[in-house]
């Protein structure tokens, strides 16, 4: 998806706490599936954050392919572990349009911008103890801020900043396109 | 102004005289590697973006090494190592080490180095976290998704931030039986999960230098775990020797100036350090194995590119080759190259294979990823229930190894070797 082609995201939010790794978000066993092949793609997403401990509400319904949910609020260190881009594919696949996260692991921030999946907001605050699963929320991506529905609280977040122009531009490929640094495509 | 040596490495890579870090900047890149979970991928994102008859920009600096899902029986596990097959033949690709062939290696972390492709002062990206394995040489190399490595197919080159170097100084002479494994766990435990997020880490100090170049591959590897963006150890003659020993390869090694600046040194003697365990569920959660010798296990594991070295087995042989095994002990080389070692090798004329025979280990299990990170069902030493393991690995997150129910406690080869004799946690130093 082009994540720039809206400049509000609505919908239900998924809390999660610190430490998600890639692991938990698409278990080792999946990894045989590949991303650029549609029907993987769709697969891959229907296993997004089936690897969190039984005790975590499901992300997504038995029997469902996608989620519920649209916008996911973590902890720290978001992503840590394992290079697999299966992982930002496999939440942004599930419908994930934002993750909203004290901070991310390196590797994972950089595959959610070079994607294009969704984006990777950082807050100061520590969302994931103020929101629940399943608050309706809306996030402006003009504005930068997360607004809880119906309590209206809203929350402001930490700018992209450098990356900000390339997940603007839709990901890595169409940012080296814009900039020059590669040809057109085709 | 004076540099680290990761940034002098990256400079060069930029064509630049000097980089800070933050700074923004396109590098050269001289080997790309990728793995049969990833490589599917990342070519399927180069043809994608360049077109299906696109050409690699230079087919020798590719390295395919094929090494997660090998002896399984699952269907798209094999139809990628085909993708991988055919794609290395349009392409031309040369260093593509094929599973069916006798040309197959293993792990891809401790193969690259065997086949000459770690060159200190180079930049190595690669499909895969571990990647940072490689600065064990003096590289800088680092892990990155499939949309990158795709880019970098076509165009050799990537657009990266320059990390802030955490330099971590470990002087003295390291106790009997405290390992490399020990001295990373420790670090790990003292600036947390996420203590090197973004940074480079930059290991020195005599203890470092008195490793092997297998064990410091064995810190540089985790500096992943504790979210570093690359593990750097600056190359010495021990790393010139263990190159020149595989290629011909000109070498051009690049060394951080005295005065460079590091955002923070911490610093260790090395005769404080103790054999650890890293308890379950993350690798930060440290503890001296002394203090946790109530925790009864299941299992032992010794392999992986961080515990599946020649030095790893020939540690826990060590304690082996008097012992027998009270749990069940599953040992995966890393490699052909350490397969055909663990035959050769022997203790008082008996081959490593036979030390760990008589000792009541499973069978060993030919090279691969294997149990490390799970894996299909059918995966050589898969846990499937609530096994207490304790692992050589890098990794203990919640289903690591398979089931999520399973716990995982990291540990160096002699501390994992001596635990499986006792069946709890056990200080290698309390066996004999
Ligand atoms: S051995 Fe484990 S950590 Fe190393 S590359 Fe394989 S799966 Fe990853």
């Amino acid at each position: 998806m082009n994540a720039t082609d809206t400049q509000i995201i609505r919908g239900k939010v998924y809390v999660a706490g610190d430490n998600i790794d890639t692991d938990q978000i698409i278990p080792a066993q999946y990894l045989n599936l590949v991303p650029t092949i549609p029907e993987e793609y769709t697969k891959l997403g229907s296993y997004a954050l089936c690897g969190l401990p039984d005790t975590c509400l499901p992300f997504i319904q038995p029997g469902a392919v996608t989620s519920e949910y649209t916008i996911l609020v973590a902890g720290r260190n978001f992503g840590c572990g394992s290079s697999r881009e299966h992982a930002p594919i496999a939440l942004g696949a599930a419908g994930i349009k934002a993750i909203v996260a004290e901070s991310y692991a390196r590797i994972f921030f950089r595959n959610a911008v070079a994607t294009g999946e969704f984006f990777p907001f950082e807050t100061a605050r520590r969302l994931c103890d103020t929101f629940q699963t399943g608050d309706e929320a809306i996030l402006d991506l003009k504005a930068g801020t997360l607004t809880r529905a119906p309590s209206r609280e809203t929350f402001a977040l930490n700018p992209l900043g450098a990356v900000a122009p390339v997940v603007a531009a839709g990901g890595l490929f169409a940012y080296a396109r814009q900039t020059g640094m590669i040809g057109k495509k085709g | 102004m004076a540099m680290t040596i990761t940034e002098k490495i990256l400079a060069r890579a930029a064509g630049k005289t000097r980089v800070i870090p933050g700074d923004n900047i396109w590098v050269k890149v001289d080997i790309l590697l990728t793995h049969d979970i990833c490589g599917p991928g990342t070519i399927g994102v180069f043809q994608q973006e360049f077109g299906k008859t696109a050409r690699v920009w230079d087919p020798d600096k590719v390295a395919i090494i094929p090494d997660h899902y090998i002896f399984t029986r699952d269907v798209k596990a094999h139809r990628n190592i085909d993708t991988l097959r055919q794609f290395v033949q349009e392409q031309g690709i040369r260093h593509f080490y094929d599973p069916a062939e006798s040309t197959y290696r293993g792990v891809c972390h401790v193969a690259l180095p065997e086949v000459g492709l770690v060159c200190p002062g180079t930049v190595i990206f690669g499909t895969d976290s571990h990647t940072c394995t490689h600065g064990a040489l003096g590289a800088f190399a680092t892990g990155i998704g499939n949309t990158d490595a795709g880019f970098i197919l076509g165009t050799g080159k990537l657009l990266i931030k320059v990390p802030k170097t955490l330099r971590f100084r470990i002087d003295g002479t390291l106790p009997p039986r405290v390992m490399a494994k020990d001295i990373i766990l420790r670090i790990i435990g003292d600036i947390g999960f996420d203590g090197a997020s973004y940074c480079a880490m930059e290991f020195t100090g005599d203890a470092i230098a008195a490793l092997s170049i297998e064990e410091r591959m064995t810190i540089c590897n985790m500096a992943i775990e504790a979210g570093g963006k690359n593990g750097i150890i600056a190359p010495d003659e021990k790393a010139f020797e263990y190159i020149r020993a595989r290629t011909s390869a000109p070498l051009d090694p690049v060394y951080g100036d005295p005065d460079a600046t590091v955002e923070h040194e911490w610093r260790y003697d090395a005769a404080t350090l103790v054999p650890c365990v890293a308890e379950p569920h993350v690798p930060s959660n440290y503890a001296p194995a002394r203090d946790r010798t109530g925790v009864k296990l299941d299992r032992a594991y010794i392999g992986s590119c961080t515990g599946g070295k020649i030095t790893d087995f020939r540690a826990a042989a060590q304690i082996l080759r008097n012992h027998k095994v009270s749990v069940p002990t599953f040992l995966v080389p890393a490699t052909v190259e350490v397969a055909e070692a663990l035959l050769s090798e022997t203790f008082d004329g008996r081959s490593l294979v036979q030390i760990f025979a008589d000792a009541g280990c499973e069978e060993i299990a030919p090279p691969s990823c294997a149990a490390c990170l799970g894996g299909p069902e059918d995966t050589y030493g898969r846990t499937s229930g609530s096994e207490a393991v304790i692992s050589t690995t890098n990794r203990n997150f919640i289903g690591r190894m398979g089931s999520k129910n399973s716990r995982i406690w990291l540990a160096s080869p002699l501390t994992v070797a001596a635990s499986a004799v006792t069946g709890h946690i056990t200080d290698p130093r309390d066996i004999s």
